[in-house]
């Protein structure tokens, strides 16, 4: 599915994820952990675009990310869903438009049924008519988990899902992405909370890749 | 009109994904209206100062008149030998001496209808028309001036050739007035919407990570600049063909001030403006908003 070979992110000064030759493959779940600021959501946009690699490349389902057009470039986004660190929203827009708004860009028929079960599925249902402002951090990831698999996408990929969620929402949002998982998705979820990845562990066959000295590193079953 | 807020009102999906940006919008009508209002002006002054031109060019051209001077006694063989000359001159389509009485009726303005014009020495007028292909004006002046030295030629041309070249100078202007009026609109539009852009850069960044194309994030901008400038450019418009209605009527007299406005066909010209305005609208809006989301990922 997500393909890296060789890739190697650097900025500014200095090479910040180098020598990175991985696959993601359909179905899989992993999580992605590692020190603060060691590259988790670097490597997170290098996978649907939002930076391109400064050495070697990215592929989605064999499509070289930089050799892709910029409508491509929508276009996988469109099947990667991503779950911000700080996610963004329309703020002008109630929540339940903001959810369905990855249909309505793509001039998708958006069912209000469909949209109900989603909203329902996050515990958002009576919130469908707030605005983002007035949303809680907690709120904000659930419904920014809805937006990103509001189109059935291939891969989800989430940073810090639980960044602002107390232990018991947590859970919660963990046991939404593994369902997910068992419909076939695709996950990779960006996290350095330890205990989210044991909990995991025990309900799904999730495994853990680790950035260690600029290199990303499958880690044992150790931890 | 109404239809076009109607088509604002409707539920375009792409509309309601940037917010209402109140106040701001209605400078870019208010912006598009006073354009559109000089763009009347200035397209009156373009019209008025060419059909002025052309009246001008089209009265005098082809005519001429050559004044005759002699003792009475020698006046009528004068006259006729101009006559005769004339006739040889190639180019020349016809000529005639005017009667004294047309001659009288000419001075009538300055001196009143009681001029004793016989008991004047009163010069003999001819005149004369050419035609399309004109004649050798150098020439026959040599001619004239060799056989009957009492002659003198008089051609028209000579001033109004600058009239009609100020006429014409205004209509140029009149146009690059209007080509100005249609840059800055350009330039004002741009502005406003480059603004609208950096204010909703979040907006437009959600929606590229959201994966919506660039066609339809530009859209929602272009159509909204779109529709406020055609809306604006339509009022500006109307009030400017109101003002120029208003204004005193043409008379012969008035000649240039007072010419100006449109006549008949003329009143549909400034009804091109509204759709000009909004294509002027249309290609700022849409090449600012392609430049903002190059500078996105």
């Amino acid at each position: 599915m997500i393909e890296f070979q060789q890739v190697a992110y650097s900025y500014g000064g200095g090479e910040l994820l180098t020598e990175i030759t991985l696959r993601l493959p359909p179905g899989s779940f992993h999580f992605l952990t590692g020190p603060s600021g060691a590259g988790k959501s670097t490597f997170l946009k290098l996978c649907y675009g939002e930076l391109h690699p400064t050495a070697g490349r990215v592929t989605v389902d064999e499509a070289d990310l930089r050799k892709l057009s910029r409508d491509g470039v929508a276009l996988i986004r469109q099947r990667v869903g991503v779950v911000h660190q700080d996610c963004q929203f329309l703020d002008h827009l109630p929540l339940a438009e903001n959810v369905a708004l990855p249909l309505t860009v793509t001039g998708r028929p958006v069912s209000e049924s469909d949209l109900g079960d989603l909203l329902a599925w996050v515990g958002l249902k009576p919130l469908s008519d707030h605005l983002p402002p007035q949303l809680s951090g907690g709120e904000r990831q659930r419904a920014a988990l809805a937006r990103a698999i509001i189109m059935a996408p291939d891969v989800i990929l989430a940073d810090e899902p639980t960044g602002n969620l107390d232990w018991e929402m947590s859970l919660r949002l963990l046991t939404l992405l593994i369902e997910l998982n068992k419909m076939g998705k695709t996950i990779l979820i960006a996290t350095h909370d330890m205990n989210l990845i044991r909990n995991a562990k025990s309900q799904v066959a999730a495994r853990v890749l680790r950035i260690r000295d600029r290199r990303v590193q499958l880690a044992g079953s150790d931890l | 009109m109404s239809r076009i807020f109607a088509f604002r009102r409707s539920e375009n999906p792409a509309d309601r994904i940037v917010p209402p940006s109140g106040f701001t919008a209605r400078l870019t009508s208010f912006t598009a209206a006073a354009m559109a209002f000089l763009a009347v002006f200035a397209l009156a002054l373009s019209l008025a100062s060419g059909k002025l031109a052309a009246r001008w060019s089209e009265a005098l051209a082809q005519t001429a008149t050559i004044r005759v001077s002699a003792p009475a006694a020698q006046m009528e063989t004068q006259v006729a030998k101009v006559l005769e000359i004339l006739k040889q001159t190639p180019g020349v389509a016809s000529a005639r001496a005017l009667s004294l009485d047309e001659q009288k009726k000419l001075l009538e303005p300055w001196f009143g209808p009681d001029l004793p014009i016989d008991a004047l020495p009163m010069p003999r007028l001819i005149d004369l028309r050419e035609t399309a292909q004109g004649f050798d004006a150098e020439g026959l002046k040599n001619r004239l001036e060799a056989s009957v030295p009492g002659a003198v030629f008089d051609d028209h041309s000579a001033w109004r050739k600058p009239l009609v070249a100020a006429a014409q100078r205004l209509r140029t202007l009149g146009l690059v007035a209007i080509l100005l009026i249609a840059g800055a609109t350009a330039a004002m539009i741009t502005l406003a919407a480059n603004a609208a852009l950096a204010a909703n850069r979040p907006v437009i960044r959600t929606l590229r990570l959201i994966g919506a194309r660039d066609t339809f994030i530009a859209r929602a901008f272009v159509r909204r600049f779109t529709l406020r400038a055609l809306a604006g450019a339509l009022i500006g418009t109307a009030a400017g063909m109101g003002a120029v209605a208003l204004l005193p009527a043409a008379n012969e007299a008035g000649g240039f001030l007072t010419g100006l406005g449109f006549t008949g066909i003329g009143w549909l010209l400034p009804l091109t403006i509204p759709p000009l305005a909004a294509i002027v609208a249309f290609l700022a809006t849409r090449t600012a908003a392609f430049a903002t989301l190059k500078g996105l990922t």
